[in-house]
């Protein structure tokens, strides 16, 4: 055994207290392939390292929740003996470097960890942050990412029905990619990952593995530098063919009782499905590598243990149901190999060609992986007051709804296949949140993404627990009962004290708001080091809210019919430090909007009761979010092709304040009738205020003030996107 | 009377299958049967489907691949006999692969994959297919990357004379124009018959627009299959 050098061990990422600690565990020298092993399984990526300690104190369990974090997927019951499977990822670094590729493995991946507990997937989401569309890269990140999401999920089938999609110039070199995915289980027919039964059969299927993606784990736990398009190898490649396959085989197999226990190949392929599955089910291993099928000649252990190639899985199979196993993945025409099996040895014990080429105790190397406190600090901030203007408010509404981040993403929407599976009822542009129908029943499910990148830079803690909040507000905006949450967390580098103060505040963050909401998190996923010679990305933790629809004909979203009133719930201050409004005029100094979680717990309350008990007055309902009360009403106008008359407030000295501002905890009610709505708002101590009339004109207007056609507003709000990538 | 059987054939990589069976099912009182591509045999056969879908992966190029299948074999045997086949985005893709429709389905005009609702105008009602269609235009889905008709000028003058092109893009109130046409597709043709009539392939999507709310059309194009069994 050759002896291992410094600069092997840094070249894996390992710290030299990191290898200290392998020596320790051990009690000898590891080799190339153990250290191999170690690198990806102690990366930050697979172990959390920077954020375990942190991730612990959030709320994870709830009255409907079934499974929290650890396993694949988190779990939610939604009645009738259904259960969701749902989680959220990113794929943040291999999609800076080849977005296309990158883009779609992500998908692939998220969809796995959702499949491989048994569920099918119902619904694809994704939250996307891009740099400035300035910036020569943005344009083909853009192009690419998108393609390489609605490639993936078209093919396999399942509607991708949601997202957001932002563009700021702090992720000009460090996109985020960030992929959701849902899906439908019995609640009795749930599998996971935690390996029983000495003896039993470890069976490999899926693509060959070759040698795509080797140490992606640990290349997305660093930052970039000058040399980050060298990592090009180190992104896999995807085949949503296979993953169709995958997922139908699987499917099949799962009503047969030969199942013990299963777990996708991600990231770290098989070393960390073996790990992850064995220390769970505290076992030991036996693996003949030498039986993995191969794409490419010659692999070594090490590449074969280190590979990332997608649309992999590991399962332990009942022995009595070996031969039917094989079967059906044949017909499906996919490899299906038995590579190994369980045993109580406790090691993971490594063959190739009959000889031992490595030797590791399983629980020690789990159990035992790096947890640290990192210290954290707060930068201090320079207050750079730039001289700025005021923007006319008709031109501030124009202009926002014609830029990147307000304009209609129908360029991007098109292109993912929405009403595969027939049971989309609206996609994100008609509604607070995406929703999609339970097959054959009168119910559904919303689901939005939120986070407000802006909010969150400024104050971590608070915007986080913004997020959360307009997370929850999406879903009964859309008339659902939220039920839990799973968060994305994507910071830079953790070893900077003031980014490792932005994670701790950010989880405070969403800890409090989950706490209060009683929002629980049942997944999540943390992506570190987004970062690129020294510059970080604005903290942005994204949060993806579930909740559930009883019936059907509750569902709202964006609809006004004429004559319609419409009301706002909740107290406007008139906030507009940090608001889209104080942005497009050049100031971008201050803090967000204080959150009143009591206050929203009220509104929020009020709105699901009145939706559910008197449906029949409302029209439509919608969120007050960025870009305030104009932009939210304008949206109205748009989505229907309807015009409407806007009153003034009382005090007409802070039209902006009123217009423009980001006060939290607020609805927009369209109302058909306001009689009953006034008197059970008094009852409930909700604050009120008549905004709009919905007009036989085509005209959005604003009383006393001005008068944009509905037709201009529709032309400036589909230009940009068709304007900036040429078609 | 037992109920009738309709037979689905599925490819590795078919994904409107289930969607199908349930619209099949919901509106045309017969049971449903999937044929794996693999399978040399088609008991029931007074009726045909196929799905959309990415058979193989589109790999190669849409439905190429699927026209080496044994299930596909069968499929033009009975074609022959006049059963009535129906093949749906993929399903139409793999019928002109297969050269039992004319011509071939191309990359859309944009090069992207398109999915959205779109108005479709019943260009005639003389085929076994759209005669007992209630409306004159219906609204789908379609959801494709590769929709844009194409066929040499010959063959489409032979279309058009023979009265074969069934559906045409349009817009609400049935204009069939250039701007209505979302993929390129030469004369705005969204579907069409072979010369017998007993082969229909189209694009857009009528089993995704059973119980939707934005459009339920797809239940006036399933009723109007019923009296064919």
């Amino acid at each position: 055994m050759s002896k291992i050098s410094k600069e092997v061990i840094e070249n894996h990422g390992i710290s030299l207290a990191e290898f200290n600690m392998i020596l320790k565990i051990i009690k000898r020298e590891p080799n190339l392939l153990e250290l191999g092993i170690f690198s990806v399984m102690w990366s930050e990526h697979c172990s959390y390292k920077s954020t375990k300690k942190w991730l612990k104190t959030l709320p994870t369990s709830g009255k409907r929740v079934i499974c929290g974090p650890g396993e694949n997927a988190g779990i939610v019951d939604i009645d009738d003996g259904d259960a969701l499977v749902f989680k959220m990822e990113s794929h943040n670094h291999p999609s800076f470097i080849e977005p296309y590729q990158g883009a779609a493995t992500g998908v692939g991946g998220i969809m796995r960890d959702v499949f491989t507990m048994g569920a099918r997937p119902i619904a694809n989401l994704n939250s996307l942050r891009f740099g400035d569309p300035k910036h020569p890269k943005t344009k083909s990140l853009l192009t690419g990412v998108v393609k390489g999401i609605g490639d993936y999920g078209n093919c396999v089938g399942i509607p991708t029905i949601g997202g957001e999609c932002f563009f700021h110039k702090c992720y000009n070199n460090n996109i985020l990619v960030n992929a959701m995915c849902v899906g439908l289980v019995k609640k009795n027919k749930i599998f996971y990952s935690t390996a029983k039964g000495v003896g039993n059969p470890i069976i490999y299927v899926g693509s060959k593995t070759g040698r795509d993606g080797i140490h992606g784990a640990t290349m997305a736990s660093a930052e970039f530098d000058d040399k980050t398009q060298d990592n090009r190898p180190q992104v896999q490649v995807g085949d949503p063919f296979i993953e169709k396959l995958l997922l139908e085989s699987c499917q099949e197999i799962m009503k047969q009782d030969a199942i013990i226990a299963i777990q996708d190949m991600g990231a770290a392929g098989l070393t960390s499905s073996s790990f992850e599955m064995a220390s769970k089910g505290s076992c030991g291993v036996k693996l003949n590598l030498d039986k993995v099928p191969c794409r490419e000649e010659k692999m070594s252990p090490y590449e074969i243990m280190l590979s990332e190639t997608q649309e992999r899985m590991l399962m332990i199979i009942k022995p009595n149901k070996k031969k039917l196993t094989l079967e059906v993945f044949k017909k499906w025409g996919l490899d299906a190999v038995e590579i190994g099996n369980l045993t109580d040895s406790g090691d993971m014990e490594l063959f190739f060609n009959k000889k031992m080429v490595g030797k590791l105790p399983i629980k020690p190397l789990a159990d035992m992986s790096p947890e640290y406190n990192r210290p954290a600090k707060k930068l201090k901030k320079n207050k750079l007051k730039k001289k700025y203007k005021d923007i006319p408010i008709h031109h501030a509404l124009l202009k926002m709804i014609s830029g990147p981040n307000h304009s209609s993403k129908k360029w991007i929407y098109e292109q993912y296949d929405r009403s595969v599976m027939g049971d989309t009822l609206m996609s994100s542009e008609q509604s607070d949140a995406a929703i999609v129908r339970i097959h054959d029943t009168n119910k559904a499910i919303a689901i939005t993404c939120d986070c407000n990148p802006i909010f969150c830079n400024s104050d971590p803690k608070l915007g986080s627990a913004i997020g959360v909040a307009e997370s929850w507000r999406n879903l009964i905006a859309s008339g659902a009962e939220p039920i839990a949450i799973t968060d994305n967390l994507n910071f830079g580098n953790p070893e900077k004290e003031h980014i490792m103060f932005q994670i701790k505040e950010s989880i405070k963050g969403i800890k409090m708001a989950c706490d209060y909401l009683k929002f629980p998190v049942v997944s999540g996923n943390v992506s570190l080091y987004n970062e690129t010679k020294k510059k970080s990305i604005f903290p942005t933790p994204v949060i993806g809210g579930v909740g559930l629809i009883n019936k059907t004909e509750n569902i709202k979203g964006f609809k006004i019919n004429l004559d319609d009133k419409i009301f706002i719930i909740g107290d406007s201050y008139g906030h507009l430090e940090l608001s889209e409004y104080n942005r497009i005029c050049g100031n971008n100094d201050g803090t967000p909007p204080p959150l009143n979680l009591k206050i929203e717990y009220k509104n929020g309350m009020f709105v699901k009761k009145f939706l559910k008990d008197y449906g029949d007055l409302v029209t439509g309902c919608h969120d007050i979010s960025d870009g305030g009360l104009l932009l939210a009403l304008a949206e109205l106008c748009i989505s229907n092709k309807k015009g409407m008359k806007i009153k003034l407030p009382k005090n007409t000295k802070k039209l902006k304040e009123w217009f423009f501002g980001e006060d939290q905890s607020r609805y927009l009610l369209v109302l058909n009738s306001t009689d009953d709505f006034k008197r059970i708002a008094k009852k409930n101590k909700v604050k009120i205020s008549e905004v709009a009339i919905v007009e036989n004109t085509d005209n959005f207007i604003v009383e006393d003030n001005f008068k944009i056609p509905i037709k201009k507003l529709i032309k400036y709000n589909n230009s940009w996107y068709k304007k900036f990538v040429d078609i | 009377m037992p109920k009738k059987v309709v037979s689905i054939i599925v490819f590795p990589g078919s994904n409107c299958d289930r969607d199908l069976a349930i619209a099949i099912q919901k509106h045309l009182n017969v049971k449903t049967e999937y044929i794996w591509h693999n399978e040399a045999k088609i008991k029931h056969h007074e009726m045909i489907f196929i799905p959309g879908g990415f058979s193989f992966g589109d790999y190669l190029r849409a439905g190429i691949l699927a026209t080496k299948s044994p299930a596909i074999k069968e499929v033009i045997n009975f074609s022959k006999k006049g059963v009535p086949i129906i093949g749906i985005c993929n399903g139409f893709q793999i019928l002109t692969e297969c050269k039992l429709l004319e011509g071939s389905l191309l990359v859309n005009k944009n090069q992207l994959f398109i999915c959205k609702d779109i108005f479709l105008k019943i260009e005639n009602k003389k085929s076994i297919f759209s005669k007992n269609i209630k409306k004159d235009i219906l609204k789908f889905p379609i959801a494709h990357g590769q929709g844009n008709y194409y066929a040499s000028k010959d063959s489409l003058k032979k279309l058009e004379d023979n009265e074969q092109v069934i559906f045409r893009y349009c817009s609400n109130k049935g204009s069939v124009k250039n701007k209505n046409n979302p993929n390129g597709s030469l004369n705005n043709i969204a579907g069409i018959t072979n010369k017998k009539k007993n082969i229909l392939g189209m694009m857009p999507h009528p089993e995704r627009a059973i119980s939707d709310k934005s459009t339920a059309d797809g239940n006036i194009f399933f009723e109007g299959l019923k009296e064919l069994l």
